[in-house]
């Protein structure tokens, strides 16, 4: 995880499907990567959980090929559809859904295609539900039953792993807790995810490709920093602020005053309150176009510690806000999107092409990697 | 009190039968039972219907319909004879079929009723882990219908006990073949002085109804403590 562009390799899953739901038409074209995790973000109702429960086939559209690799999973053309318990395609629902009438152990055997004790354990392990094995799922929480049905999807060895919403109805705490799971998971199995969610956070924590839906249409589809980058995606992305994210890695703690060092790739430096991760692991950071300042020479006296070095590449004006101009600006490789005032543009004399000073008001670490 | 031997036979033809009709009914029923709470076809309504005429008709008017429909003169009774040299009138077998007809509504309403309550969600989450419609039916709907099971089975062995009009109509009264306790009961009613026998079988019929309630009962506490110990 630690490039945001994905090697390009065979996309494994090719979706072409046509569905009318009442009055709601769904209507995608998808190439989605062979691994990683793609993201599908959209407000609800936009399609995303139907589009999930077509590729596990649960739902039949009235036209479509859903491929995955080479294998065809539906081809409404040759009147091809591969029922969902043949296709090897992982579910977690929103809800748990565990058996209450098997123990956690024999929820987590229900789908294993052999006996795979080596597996079973690591998995046991990384989902941290060794404790829970004995216990009957009506007697776990909410974060711990999700867990489990984590676990029992991944035990049924499959080629895909899709999950829909799965930290709805938790608490902040138990939420953060099961999406570093989560994270932690899609970097040490290798099977690529498909994340449906309507969250901001969660999307940027973990996605490396995100597809955004709309009215049951496919908006656009693109690795998530280039596609969190895009002007003319600014409203749709509007939940996230216009956010754009920065690699980091973890070179220091400073005890005395509490604050953790991070640099980006090309060296420059920032800091942030202090966080628990090892120096040396990597760390994502969010931050909202708006708390973004744009100086043209390094300011003498400014209470903000996180200053660095930048270039602006790009500007446009959105018609829904004639008032300011959204920009794009490398920091070393990477792109990050920043909004100022048509004023203050025009006073500071910016240009494309300018050497800047940025100054970053609030940095949001996601998680480490 | 030592019984007769008429009154064993009686015993034993009660038992007989209505476990008979009860075993095959019971596949019978989970099929129809299932069909009916998880699918939607044309003519659901006719054949919930029909399962249901036993409930509402008069028993005799059953027994009559089973005659027409199943007697040596009628074309499945005809291919029943020549086929396996089974004839249904008149015998037990006989019996047990218009005992299960009886008992069959009730086996299917009652778990019809748990059967709509297992959640269709557990269903689908068992397919995307590779379950194929029959294991998913094995694993998960049967086994979390189970309580409506008992009952509808419990239900359905009581009725059969305790049916009459059919089997006297469409089964006879033999004595040794078909004459269950309540068709005895009967007989020894219709006859003069034998108030007495006819007593002492009021006794035994209440003393079996008494023993399966209890049995049912107890086999209801058990399925109850397990899903409860299951739950915490």
């Amino acid at each position: 995880m630690a490039n945001m562009t994905i090697p390009p390799m065979a996309p494994p899953l090719t979706l072409q499907v046509e569905q009318q739901l009442g009055n709601f038409q769904l209507s995608a074209r998808l190439e989605l990567p062979a691994s990683g995790v793609t993201g599908i973000y959209g407000h609800s109702g936009s399609g995303k959980t139907s589009l999930l429960r077509l590729i596990a086939g649960l739902e039949r559209p009235q036209t479509g090929l859903i491929k995955l690799g080479e294998q065809v999973m539906l081809d409404t053309q040759q009147n091809l559809f591969m029922p969902s318990h043949q296709r090897r395609i992982g579910v977690v629902f929103q809800e748990a859904r565990l058996f209450p009438h098997y123990r956690v152990r024999g929820n987590l055997r229900y789908g294993m295609p052999r006996p795979a004790p080596q597996r079973f354990a690591d998995i046991v392990e990384l989902l941290g539900i060794e404790a829970l094995l004995e216990r009957m799922p009506g007697t776990l929480s909410g974060g711990e039953a999700r867990r489990v049905a984590i676990g029992r999807a991944l035990l049924s060895e499959p080629q895909l792993l899709l999950m829909d919403e799965p930290l709805t109805g938790l608490d902040g705490a138990r939420k953060e807790e099961l999406l570093r799971y989560i994270t932690r998971l899609t970097q040490q199995v290798d099977i690529p995810v498909v994340y449906v969610s309507h969250d901001a956070d969660e999307i940027t924590t973990i996605a490396n490709h995100l597809v955004v839906m709309k009215a049951g249409r496919v908006e656009a589809s693109d690795a998530l920093n280039p596609l969190l980058n895009r002007f003319e995606l600014t409203r749709e992305l509007g939940g996230f602020d216009a956010a754009s994210l920065l690699e980091s890695k973890v070179v220091a703690h400073d005890t005395a005053y509490g604050m953790t060092h991070l640099a980006l790739d090309d060296g420059q430096q920032l800091s942030v309150p202090g966080i628990a991760v090892p120096v040396g692991s990597r760390l994502r950071l969010r931050i909202c176009a708006r708390d973004i300042e744009l100086a043209t020479s390094p300011p003498a006296n400014t209470s903000c510690r996180n200053q660095l070095n930048a270039t602006i590449t790009d500007t446009t004006i959105l018609p829904d806000a004639p008032h300011t101009i959204e920009l794009r600006l490398n920091i070393g490789e990477l792109a990050v999107r920043a909004r100022v005032t048509r004023q203050s543009w025009d006073e500071l004399a910016l240009a494309s092409g300018m050497q800047v000073v940025v100054l970053l008001r609030t940095l949001t670490p996601l998680m480490s990697h | 009190m030592t019984l007769s031997p008429a009154e064993w036979e009686a015993i034993r033809l009660s038992l007989l039968i209505g476990l008979a009709a009860v075993v095959w009914i019971l596949p019978l029923g989970i099929g129809v039972a299932w069909l009916l709470a998880r699918h939607e076809f044309r003519g659901k309504a006719l054949l919930d219907g029909l399962i249901h005429l036993p409930l509402v008709l008069p028993p005799v008017v059953v027994g009559y319909l089973l005659l027409l429909s199943l007697g040596r003169q009628s074309i499945i009774g005809q291919w029943l004879y020549t086929t396996f040299g089974v004839a249904l009138p008149f015998t037990w077998q006989g019996a047990t079929v218009a005992c299960g007809v009886m008992a069959f509504p009730l086996l299917v309403r009652a778990l019809r009723l748990s059967l709509e309550a297992v959640d269709p969600k557990l269903e689908t989450a068992a397919s995307t882990l590779g379950a194929s419609r029959w294991r998913v039916f094995a694993t998960i709907t049967l086994p979390l219908a189970m309580p409506g099971l008992l009952t509808g089975t419990v239900l359905a062995f009581a009725r059969a006990l305790s049916e009459f009009g059919a089997t006297i109509t469409f089964a006879s009264n033999i004595p040794g073949e078909t004459r269950t306790l309540p068709l005895s009961l009967y007989s020894l009613i219709q006859s003069p002085g034998q108030e007495s026998a006819a007593a002492r079988l009021c006794l035994i019929a209440i003393a079996i109804a008494l023993v399966s309630l209890m049995a049912s009962e107890w086999l209801a506490r058990r399925t109850r403590q397990r899903l409860q110990e299951r739950d915490g």
